[in-house]
């Protein structure tokens, strides 16, 4: 179908352009793309037979404005010198040099989709999940449908502060009214329906002025129905006299929690949630029969110098918490895919000098795989520009021979097919688009997600 | 019709236009000067466009290149909606299409001209907060819309982060690492 279109643009015919491939199909792939396209054929490449990576997973369902992202990936994804390919997994079904052969440049946009992991014993039992995955599950994530999250217990923990914990700490003990109409999936709508889950703790290692979520997402904790803030007021000793000296966004933030901590919120109210400062997770506990988890044990911190840059040093002082569902909001964190790509190991990136991988010519990366899994979307999109324009600037001061001819897609497409892998294109994706819309209208809801891997590709190949 | 209604819904459609594949989140948040549903209409755009001249305001954007972008825009657009309209060469702008979202629509004002303004809400004021480089005059773009007395007023289409630049995580010691 690509072959028959006829390239508008001047001066630049599908076949003499350079031919560009992107790993990952999220925000970072196509931000890379869409900035790559005024000067190059660009193919995206993803695992999933679905598109948009964490605007898809990651998002929490009730910020659906947050994806409008989508809309302008979906006319970069149609763009006539671009193209999709799902279910392709780079590093097995393809490897990075096969990439490299038949492209005049590689671009490694996957994102991180491991997590860090607390390192502390008891971490494995069953209660225990990373955000990740507990978001992954209420977000539809294949891999992520068997979760079965026990939420039978009164008190959740979540380690970190960070937006990912405010989301599932909302998500929790958010009236399932507020839910019912987005894209949650079905079975965690039904699963947060029966929850006994009411009273959430947020515990963070160092103080109030560190706490990395942001202001939006603390308005909406503070603002939840039928929810009262738990606060010690203990943990702002000396806040308030710090306030002054503080840049505005973070003043309006600590503003609000001292709000919080003073107002407490309706004492009628059935469910709780607040912050607990200057701890950090060192055992989970079992119950008696050493089956599954039923506490947290934290160590007591005290701050070393201030700011960004204060540091949590241990007391020694121990508290024990009683709960039935950890989940460790500490960080995603970037594997590696391939083993013909350079990994630093240490800070779970590919090492990289403003975008072009080390000692690789005609590599390149964006997105959290390139600076860490940190920022937002515009953050990653900015990241992405960036990569995009370096890449742009090497083809012009001739670093990759463009004076060979690149057969990108079509070779890949056919060494696949050798291999048994057959690709979703993008105007198979809107079928399962269509049909997940389909599915949600009937239960009034924004869309109902495919969370099975070979319902999505039934669909995509009707 | 009257013209106030036919100019949302010109609005609208020229934005519509730009995006030929958009569905618009229902939850977009309109400034308040903004009113009504929005319709495709192509035809009655040009009309529009040629009846109204006198409610046209002129607008300069001082791009991040240094380039002073000018453009006649209608009294009542969002700057979001000039931008979007009159495809102005913006790496970025409005990612989230006006829904309050996120903070690629900043712009920074002249001091005068911010101060007739008006009020801040919360709702904008947070994720103003996020926006690098921000300014004692910045306003998120979506938020603020064309009056006549904003005539020939210039902004500055600030700096976005990047890896050429100080690392303003750094610099401006208010933002941690955020997802």
């Amino acid at each position: 179908i690509w072959g028959s279109h006829i390239c508008r643009v001047r001066g630049l015919s599908s076949s003499s352009s350079p031919r560009v491939c992107i790993v990952g199909g999220g925000p970072a792939g196509f931000y890379t793309a869409q900035q790559l396209l005024k000067n190059a054929a660009v193919d995206i490449y993803e695992r999933l037979p679905v598109p948009f990576g964490l605007v898809r997973f990651g998002v929490a369902p009730d910020h659906p404005e947050v994806k409008n992202v989508i809309n302008t990936f979906t006319q970069t994804a149609q763009h006539e010198r671009c193209s999709f390919h799902g279910n392709v997994n780079v590093g097995k079904d393809v490897t990075i040099d096969e990439l490299r052969q038949a492209y005049h440049a590689v671009v490694l946009s996957y994102g991180a989709e491991g997590n860090r992991s607390m390192g502390i014993p008891g971490e494995d039992l069953p209660g225990v999940f990373s955000a990740k995955d507990f978001v992954g599950w209420y977000n539809g994530l294949p891999s992520n449908k068997e979760l079965h999250p026990d939420l039978s217990f009164e008190t959740a923990v979540i380690l970190g502060q960070g937006n990912v914990a405010l989301d599932v700490a909302r998500i929790l003990l958010a009236p399932v009214e507020m839910l019912k109409e987005t894209d949650i999936t079905q079975n965690a709508l039904e699963a947060l329906a029966g929850s006994k889950v009411r009273r959430v703790l947020i515990v963070g290692r160092r103080g109030p002025l560190q706490i990395a979520c942001t202001i939006k997402e603390l308005r909406e904790m503070v603002n939840l129905p039928n929810t009262r803030a738990d606060m010690l007021p203990a943990d702002f000793e000396g806040i308030a006299e710090a306030l002054k000296d503080l840049p505005r966004p973070r003043k309006r933030l600590t503003e609000l929690m001292m709000k919080a901590v003073k107002e407490g919120g309706d004492d009628k109210a059935e469910k709780c949630c607040g912050f607990r400062f200057f701890r950090s997770p060192v055992e989970v506990l079992a119950g008696a029969d050493g089956k599954r988890a039923t506490g947290i044990r934290l160590a007591l911190n005290k701050l070393e110098g201030s700011g960004e840059s204060a540091r949590a040093e241990v007391t020694g002082q121990l508290e024990d918490v009683d709960c039935g569902l950890i989940i460790s909001s500490i960080g995603y964190k970037s594997i590696p895919i391939d083993p013909a790509v350079p990994f630093d190991p240490r800070r779970a990136i590919v090492p990289n000098e403003m975008g072009r991988v080390q000692d690789t010519a005609g590599l390149y990366c964006s997105g959290w795989v390139k600076r860490g899994p940190t920022g937002v979307i515009a953050t990653t999109m900015n990241d992405s520009f960036d990569t995009a324009h370096v890449l742009i600037q090497d083809m012009e001061a001739g670093k990759l021979d463009l004076s060979v001819n690149k057969p990108g897609a079509q070779a890949i497409t056919a060494l696949l097919q050798t291999r048994g892998v057959r690709t979703v294109l993008f105007s198979q994706w809107e079928k399962i688009n269509a049909e997940e819309e389909k599915r949600g209208k009937s239960q009034g809801k924004a869309r109902e997600k495919l969370l099975d891997v070979d319902e999505m590709l039934k669909i995509a190949w009707s | 019709m009257s013209a106030c209604a036919l100019r949302v819904f010109v609005q609208r459609a020229a934005v519509m236009r730009k995006a030929a594949h958009q569905t618009f989140s229902q939850t977009r948040a309109f400034p308040q000067c903004v009113t009504g549903s929005y319709t495709h209409s192509r035809g009655i755009n040009t009309l529009t466009n040629s009846l109204r001249a006198e409610e046209k305001v002129t607008v300069h954007f001082l791009n991040r290149d240094g380039k002073r972008i000018t453009v006649k825009a209608l009294t009542g657009e969002s700057l979001l909606d000039v931008v979007v309209n009159n495809d102005l060469d913006i790496d970025g702008f409005g990612a989230c299409e006006g829904t309050l979202a996120c903070s690629t629509c900043h712009l920074i004002f002249e001091e005068g001209v911010y101060k007739k303004l008006g009020a801040v809400s919360d709702e904008e004021m947070d994720m103003l907060d996020l926006a690098y480089g921000l300014t004692d005059t910045s306003r998120l773009g979506c938020q603020v819309c064309l009056r006549k007395d904003l005539d020939g007023m210039i902004l500055r289409v600030p700096d976005v982060i990047s890896d050429a630049r100080v690392d303003s995580e750094k610099e401006s010691s208010t933002a941690p690492p955020k997802v």
